[in-house]
């Protein structure tokens, strides 16, 4: 029973996903090349984030620790 | 605004703005939907799909084009795939319900096919039968088959030819006492009437002397969201329009305050006649005209109001005599009241109700009188039965 539910709702999501995207009203070929373009483009941009946020925050991080509380420190920056 | 002490209730419409989000995510869509358009008119055009849509043929092509580009673009592309929920046949009267033929596509809505069953007993939301008076059976249609049977179907000739049936004369009669206006004069087709009186109304107003005025030299206000029906007949008579936004009273003052001190645009002359264009209730947003407003507009600033009651004659008002009963106005301070018979009685056609010179105008000069047929008896007759009804004339208590 908890399956089904599951499952339901599931479909239902791909459904409000295909009326929010208009991709309901295409023909079943031009909905394979649509969905291939968006899950391409999300996982190029899930990757480029997984790569590159720890790194933007970490420097972003330490520009502003530098800007407050770093006037008595050298101006050697860390690598 | 002030509106001259006319209606004391205040007046309360309100429409809700659309979220941004859905605003957003609407175009999104119309984004994906395009770029496949082109995609498929890419296809189209290197022939690796067949073109379904209707185009010329290759003689033609050097002739003007028939098909305009962009138009033809939204219907093939956008519209074609969706087109199945709409212009659906129906094979029953559309009462309270319908029925309904059932049609699939093979080729994603560019032919239809008839499986040859019929759906039944459909909850109608979509015609224009508001209060129920086209039914199979009752009192209107009895009427109208009696009459049917007296008078023939058609009438055959124009209505100053031959085509004047005392049924016509009583028509005309009735509709001036519904409206509480001096007379009316009722027509086959109520678009064409919107087109022919614009032009014969630029003539004639309160003009007891009945010599024509010029056209140019009359303004015309008309709303934002008027009908094409309006705006056609506006351009038709050839005066000056413009436009002022959907029911706003602080644009339409701005607009006539402007058109009085300026005067005609090159030679400063004084207008001859500005006249304000509205209609009762817009049939696209649901809106009621802010009448009392626009009414002490028009007596401020002297000049001439038409009303297009459509949508709301039958329909509003403790007595179904419609907006101008609503507010609880007088029928006189509207100059030209014009109405169709196609929503709330169910029949077809329209009227012009006015003073009674400018109707004995369009009597003589109007080109429906001269060069259209006149309505048919059993319609005509319809008409009578149901304004009767809705009037409580007719003994009942159904109207």
């Amino acid at each position: 029973m908890d399956i089904k539910r599951v499952k339901d709702y599931l479909y239902w999501l791909y459904y409000q996903y295909q009326l929010i995207t208009c991709s309901y009203v295409l023909e079943p070929w031009e909905q394979s090349m649509f969905h291939t373009v968006t899950v391409t483009v999300l996982a190029m941009v899930l990757y480029t984030a997984y790569v590159f946020i720890p790194i933007h925050i970490r420097l972003a991080f330490e520009f502003f620790s530098q800007i407050f509380g770093g006037q008595p420190e050298s101006t050697v920056s860390i690598v | 605004v002030h509106n001259g002490g006319l209606y004391k209730r205040p007046f309360n419409e309100a429409f809700e703005e659309t979220p941004m989000l859905v605003a957003v995510l609407t175009y999104v869509g119309y984004g994906v939907l395009t770029l496949f358009g082109y995609l498929r008119d890419f296809m189209r055009q290197w022939k690796i799909e067949k073109c379904q849509n209707a185009t010329e043929r290759e003689e033609q092509k050097d002739f003007v084009p028939l098909y305009q580009d962009f138009e033809n673009f939204y219907n093939r592309n956008l519209y074609t795939r969706i087109r199945d929920s709409w212009n659906r046949p129906i094979c029953s009267v559309p009462g309270a319900k319908v029925d309904m033929m059932e049609r699939v596509s093979h080729d994603y809505n560019w032919t239809f096919t008839y499986t040859g069953r019929v759906i039944k007993d459909i909850i109608n939301m979509g015609s224009y039968n508001y209060l129920g008076f086209a039914q199979k059976a009752g009192t209107c249609q009895e009427a109208a088959a009696k009459v049917l049977s007296q008078y023939g179907a058609g009438v055959c000739s124009t209505r100053q030819e031959m085509g004047n049936l005392d049924k016509h004369e009583e028509l005309e009669k009735l509709v001036a006492r519904f409206l509480g206006v001096e007379s009316a004069m009722a027509y086959g087709m109520g678009l064409e009437l919107k087109g022919v009186i614009c032009l014969a109304v630029k003539h004639n107003l309160f003009n007891i002397f009945l010599f024509p005025f010029l056209i140019q030299g009359c303004l015309i206000l008309s709303d934002e969201l008027n009908h094409a029906s309006l705006v056609l007949g506006a351009r038709l008579s050839g005066a000056t329009i413009r436009i002022f936004k959907h029911n706003n009273m602080q644009s339409l003052e701005k607009l006539l305050k402007d058109a009085i001190v300026h005067g005609q645009p090159r030679t400063r002359r004084p207008w001859k006649k500005i006249l304000i264009l509205v209609e009762g209730i817009y049939s696209m947003e649901g809106s009621i005209v802010r009448l009392p407003e626009v009414i002490a507009l028009k007596k401020k600033y002297k000049s001439y109001l038409y009303l297009d009651e459509a949508h709301s004659i039958g329909a509003l008002g403790p007595s179904g005599r419609g907006v101008v009963e609503y507010f609880g106005l007088s029928p006189e301070d509207v100059d030209v009241m014009m109405g169709t018979f196609t929503k709330s009685f169910g029949a077809a056609g329209g009227y012009i109700g006015g003073k009674k010179e400018l109707i004995d105008y369009l009597r003589t000069y109007s080109h429906s009188a001269v060069y259209a047929t006149s309505l048919s008896p059993p319609v005509v007759e319809q008409i009578i039965t149901s304004m009767k009804c809705i009037m409580g004339e007719d003994g009942t208590t159904v109207g």
